[in-house]
């Protein structure tokens, strides 16, 4: 059988090349690191879960503002968040961009168009009606 | 603009889209809410124009131009009683905008970072087809919801046996096909899934009747921000995340509002069919054929009603058809220089959409302290002298307290019946959407006046004067 000096001289090669693959394992790690930002773009790189945080938290603050709506103004409150859900805009800005024409591009006019039409629509009636609400003379 | 400095200004954004729903919990402060929501738009799209992906600008200056321009147009030249059609019609433009840009970002993914044609990421597809599907369900409805209200087409529901079934079946197939898409990545599939939630949009909205459109109109609302929350998950956009995430709270917190309103649950508004009966009047009692109405003309209302101490005015979609809410200002404007107190009560539901009768009473001038809500004004009405009720019918009706067989049955009602005079302002004794008839109608102390609302009222005007 294998005398203890063989064994722990192959102790000792083991842990080498332990050491040498953990080197090269965060090398490869950073390299990943180093162009995973070049590979993406404005979708970024950022993990779902994230997201998934963002979405929740966002629920939370609009169940408690939107409780705090006075009855009176449900229908303003409509015509505002119908208004402001028109920020679909930005995908559709991206989508409108690029250089060059592309069904991806005429796509993105027609959202642009359509969002538009909200935006200045819905925040004008808001304004319109918000502005007939008034106190006792 | 760096990634992190455009994050930056979209949680700008964010912050004043909240600003912008925190400042209507209150008339004083809605208006700079308002003001909040511009500028967080502008924001928005002014931080996404200076970013690398943009490069090119004359189409998108284009089509702001155009769509700024129609916007503007149609929100300057509404009628306020036609409010609810144009926010079902707005609704539609945000499903059939998030459908584009779903599309767009299915066709050249590369634009978006999210992977390059025919090889796009699995998370990406999941997301983008639901925000493509709830964006073409929002559309579709949002246009059967449109045309219900503007009378393009009859607001009766439309049933047809085996609708529930051919529904379920299609929503069934929907998460299917985006199963498919997400594992095939077919293009094929993907516009078969665009098809299949058009038609689901349209099928769904079909059945529910005209008065249920307060209940409809919020959830598309919802819809509509869930979509743009679909959109925002694909672009890994925080500020369209929030924003979906606002409006669809919104959406669905008006929905519950409006269903408690009624004492319906979302389900058996969805399932539609209510008010099918249409003509057929469910009978109040065995009597019912040979009860007598006591009916009355504009002099003997203006008499009643000048020696009053204390109106209630009670407005119903009734009032919105007629445009009644100038003559009934100008009728509460005599009476308050008689030195009688009036008041507004709205009942949840009033209208066909949340908040409709408020809006329609602010454009008449009427100041927002004398209009109150249904628990606010309700313990009032047995020291009320004159309960006005304006084409209002089924929110007053007592068998919702009383008749545990009627179909409005448990739904809350603005107790009118116990003002020691109740005015009916009708234009027939025909029974309001639900099909019951009111037996209010047939008391002692009702009053019918026939007529067209704002006729009605002129006439009333005319004979206090």
């Amino acid at each position: 059988m294998a005398d203890p000096a063989a064994l722990a001289e192959r102790a000792r090669e083991l842990a080498g090349d332990a050491g040498r693959l953990a080197h090269g394992l965060q090398a490869l790690a950073y390299q990943l690191a180093a162009q995973s930002p070049a590979a993406t773009g404005p979708a970024g790189g950022v993990p779902f879960v994230y997201e998934l945080t963002v979405f929740v938290l966002a629920v939370f603050v609009g169940y408690h503002v939107v409780w705090r709506v006075t009855p009176a103004l449900h229908s303003p409150l409509m015509s505002v968040t119908n208004a402001i859900s028109s920020v679909i805009i930005v995908g559709a800005l991206i989508a409108a961009g690029p250089a060059g024409i592309s069904f991806a591009k005429v796509m993105g006019f027609v959202a642009v168009a359509l969002a538009s039409v909200n935006i200045f629509g819905g925040f004008i009636v808001t304004q319109r009606m918000l502005q007939m609400f008034q106190r006792k003379k | 603009m760096s990634q992190n400095l455009a994050a930056f200004f979209y949680l700008i954004a964010s912050v004043c889209f909240i600003l912008a729903l925190r400042g209507l919990s209150s008339p004083r402060t809605a208006r700079v809410g308002n003001f909040y929501g511009i500028a967080g738009m502008v924001i928005a799209v002014v931080t996404t124009l200076l970013t690398p992906h943009v490069v090119s600008y004359w189409l998108i200056i284009a089509g702001i131009v155009v769509g700024g321009a129609v916007g503007t147009y149609i929100a300057l030249n509404i009628q306020m009683t036609a409010l609810p059609q144009l926010v079902a019609a707005f609704h539609s433009l945000v499903g059939l905008a998030a459908v584009c840009v779903a599309a767009a970002a299915f066709t050249a993914p590369q634009d978006f970072g999210i992977g390059v044609p025919a090889a796009i990421e699995r998370a990406s597809l999941v997301e983008m087809s639901l925000g493509m599907a709830i964006g073409a369900i929002t559309f579709t409805g949002s246009v059967v919801a449109f045309s219900k209200l503007q009378g393009l087409v009859s607001g009766r529901p439309l049933m047809f046996p085996g609708q529930h079934y051919l529904n379920a079946g299609l929503g069934a197939l929907l998460v299917v096909l985006i199963a498919v898409v997400v594992a095939t990545g077919a293009g094929a599939v993907f516009w078969l899934l665009l098809l299949l939630s058009l038609a689901l949009g349209f099928l769904l909205i079909v059945p529910i009747g005209g008065a249920d459109m307060p209940v409809v109109i919020s959830m598309l609302n919802s819809y509509s921000g869930w979509a743009a929350c679909g959109i925002g998950f694909t672009l890994s956009n925080s500020l369209l995340i929030v924003t979906g995430a606002l409006v669809g709270s919104s959406g669905a917190i008006l929905s519950y509002i409006m269903c408690k309103g009624m004492n319906r649950s979302i389900v058996n508004v969805i399932l539609g069919g209510f008010g099918a009966e249409g003509g057929t009047v469910v009978a109040g009692g065995a009597d019912a054929g040979d009860r007598s109405v006591r009916s009355g003309s504009a002099e003997d209302a203006a008499f009643i009603l000048k020696n009053a101490g204390s109106v209630v005015i009670v407005p119903g979609y009734g009032m919105a058809v007629a445009q009644a809410q100038h003559a009934l200002r100008e009728m509460a404007d005599l009476l308050k220089k008689e030195g009688v107190a009036v008041r507004y009560a709205i009942h949840p539901v009033a209208g066909r959409m949340p908040g409709h009768m408020n809006v329609l009473l602010a454009e008449a001038n009427v100041p927002y302290d004398e209009v109150f809500e249904l628990d606010e004004i309700n313990r009032d009405f047995p020291s009320t002298d004159v309960a006005f009720v304006i084409g209002a019918n089924d929110v007053t009706n007592p068998a919702a307290k009383t008749d545990p067989n009627s179909p409005i049955y448990g739904m809350p009602i603005l107790d009118v019946e116990r003002a020691k005079t109740v005015l009916f302002v009708k234009r027939s004794m025909a029974s309001g959407y639900a099909g019951v008839e009111n037996e209010l109608f047939y008391r002692n102390n009702t009053m019918m006046l026939f007529g067209d609302a704002k006729k009605m009222c002129e006439e009333i005007v005319k004979a206090m004067e």
